[in-house]
């Protein structure tokens, strides 16, 4: 008996594994956490992993399994935020961009550009600096340098299902342009966004991190993988282990979130499959 | 069950008249005609055919009906009327009204004219909740009602499955099920056997002839195969190079065809004898960038004189009913 498609995919099972597994410690924080997150103990600091401890503990004693749990909270929050901002407004000026062309396209297009010609960590720190920390502020910062991505995607997909057969069969039927768009071509374009979206979750946890690493993340004690790894490199040389874990922490995750979006695009478009492995199949 | 041809329409109204369209597009050989002088009009419960080999302008002129042309082309002259309303001059959203409710289009390629990602049941129902205010289920029980007219074995069924799911002639029912949803007066098909096998394409053939006695509509049927024209149409129009040559009954085209490129084309019809050698019309269509002078078929045509290279000749009644143009014929 063949198993189903999914799972003899192997990036996608092992994706989705670590997925699952990073999501469901995020959401069962409270009851995976054996200690709170500010809970100190300062007679036992850089603790090795141990039963009590299965991580080990930080510069203050605190337990870092508990906060590597609570840290994928805040984590993934701004994750999801951002890629679904993000992927909703790229999504949206994508469609529209490509459908309509002419000005439309030209203006959409270079407004794009000018968002694409910052450097992306730049405009996020500026942005942050301004709106001030916070899960939202943060969102925001990705979602503004992250919605280009989505937006050059969807057009393109859009340029090609405009000119589908079916779309002019729906424009004999009668349909106007939302109809079209919402109902025949943005179905037909998920693939392509899902994908984006599934590894633009492991981009925006880098990209979270990194401001968090530069102090622009939410501010301590909140316990962000980035910001703990950034203190952790300043005991790097005696104790490594803050920076490893919590490096270990966001290596991980990022890579679950790329094997899945791997998997997914496999899965979702049959001629990418083909590619490099021999297994052509009829268009 | 003959019909009068387009300017002999006294005693029939036709809900669809089209006169001296022009269709012009701009491209790298600057801004030139696809179709020109073109006239036609069909009548309730009479059928079409318009025959031409490719790039004869016949699908221009069926996607002009909808307004559905290309970006690079434009109706450059004429009038379209369906139902005394001229078309041309309408709105944006009043052409989104019109299609659909009063002419539907009948695509070539089922499969590829099918949204991949909706059942057929909610395409229909969709094409239904564009015109009509019903509820999401009432849409789609009409939709279950329209495949069983196009004859869909087990509707119910088909109608929650996917168009890869639906073998070839199964989707052109479905697409003529689409076409029909909203009961249009007016049916354009082009070209709607070309993919199918040939036993399909009988059986599909069929159906239409029968839905259109049944629900009495107006009918536009564009192909380049006359086996096709002989079995459903009432009257027919042969266009070369974005003109009519010839207009008649199917009787009369058949019998007496005037045109040489309508004789052409039904010499090169086979007719299953082992010994026959198809006969072919020589030489190519001219580029429609370049039309020759005279009669655009005067290269290729055996029994050219220098006033057909000369002249254009003119669409004329050279028998009663029966149009060409042709300078070279004499009146039987």
């Amino acid at each position: 008996m063949r198993m189903p498609k999914p799972l003899r995919n192997p990036s996608f099972v092992i994706g989705a594994a670590i997925t699952l597994f990073i999501v469901g410690c995020a959401v069962l924080a409270p009851h995976v956490a054996p200690y709170g997150v500010e809970q100190m103990d300062m007679r036992n600091r850089f603790a090795g992993p141990s039963l009590e401890h299965l991580l080990g503990t930080d510069n203050f004693g605190r337990d870092l399994w508990s906060r590597m749990v609570f840290g994928a909270r805040i984590s993934l929050m701004i994750a999801l935020i951002s890629v679904g901002g993000a992927a909703l407004i790229g999504t949206v000026v994508g469609l529209v961009s490509g459908y309509f062309g002419g000005w439309v396209d030209l203006v959409l297009g270079r407004i794009t550009d000018i968002f694409l010609g910052f450097p992306a960590i730049i405009l996020a720190l500026a942005i942050v600096a301004v709106l001030g920390p916070g899960i939202v502020n943060v969102s925001l910062a990705l979602i503004v340098v992250f919605w280009t991505e989505y937006a050059r995607v969807v057009r393109g997909a859009t340029l090609v299902l405009r000119e589908q057969n079916y779309v002019q069969a729906a424009r004999a039927l009668g349909a106007g342009p939302l109809r079209i768009i919402f109902r025949e071509i943005l179905p037909n374009a998920l693939g392509p966004i899902i994908v984006l979206a599934s590894l633009g979750l492991g981009t925006a946890i880098i990209a979270e991190s990194a401001l968090s690493f530069l102090g622009f993340g939410l501010p301590p004690p909140a316990p962000t993988w980035g910001w703990t790894l950034s203190y952790g490199t300043r005991f790097m040389r005696d104790e490594p282990w803050l920076a490893i874990v919590s490096g270990a922490a966001i290596m991980i995750t990022v890579l679950g979130f790329n094997l899945l979006g791997d998997g997914l695009r496999d899965l979702l478009d049959p001629r990418q499959l083909s590619r490099g492995r021999g297994e052509r199949r009829k268009a | 069950m003959m019909t009068t041809p387009a300017t002999m329409l006294a005693d029939k109204k036709p809900v669809l008249a089209v006169e001296d369209l022009e269709i012009r597009i701009r491209g790298e050989h600057g801004s030139f005609s696809v179709v020109a002088d073109m006239s036609l009009a069909v009548a309730a419960g009479e059928t079409l055919c318009i025959v031409g080999e490719s790039g004869c302008g016949k699908s221009m002129t069926a996607l002009a009906l909808l307004r559905l042309l290309p970006e690079a082309a434009e109706i450059a002259g004429g009038r379209v009327e369906i139902n005394g309303r001229d078309v041309l001059k309408l709105g944006a959203h009043e052409v989104e009204d019109l299609r659909g409710e009063e002419i539907a289009m009948i695509f070539q390629e089922p499969l590829t004219a099918l949204n991949p990602v909706m059942t057929i049941g909610l395409q229909i129902a969709e094409a239904v909740r564009q015109h009509r205010k019903v509820s999401a289920s009432a849409a789609m029980a009409q939709a279950v009602e329209t495949l069983k007219l196009v004859q869909m074995p087990d509707p119910e069924r088909r109608a929650r499955q996917y168009p890869h799911e639906l073998s070839g002639g199964m989707r052109q029912r479905a697409m003529i099920a689409l076409a029909l949803a909203c009961d249009p007066k007016i049916i354009v098909a082009d070209e709607p056997t070309t993919a199918l096998d040939v036993t399909i394409q009988a059986q599909i053939l069929g159906l239409i002839a029968d839905l259109q006695k049944r629900l009495g509509s107006a009918q536009i049927l564009i192909t380049h195969d006359l086996g096709v024209v002989a079995e459903v149409a009432d009257r027919v129009i042969v266009m070369y190079a974005g003109r009519k040559v010839e207009e008649a009954s199917v009787y009369d085209l058949f019998d007496h065809p005037i045109h040489p490129y309508t004789k052409g084309l039904m010499g090169a019809i086979p007719r299953g004898r082992a010994s026959e050698r198809l006969a072919d019309i020589p030489g190519t269509v001219p580029p429609m960038w370049d039309l020759p002078k005279g009669c655009a078929f005067a290269p290729r045509c055996p029994g050219a004189s220098a006033r057909c290279l000369e002249e254009r000749p003119l669409f004329e009644e050279k028998r009663p009913g029966h149009f060409a143009a042709c300078w070279e014929h004499d009146d039987v």
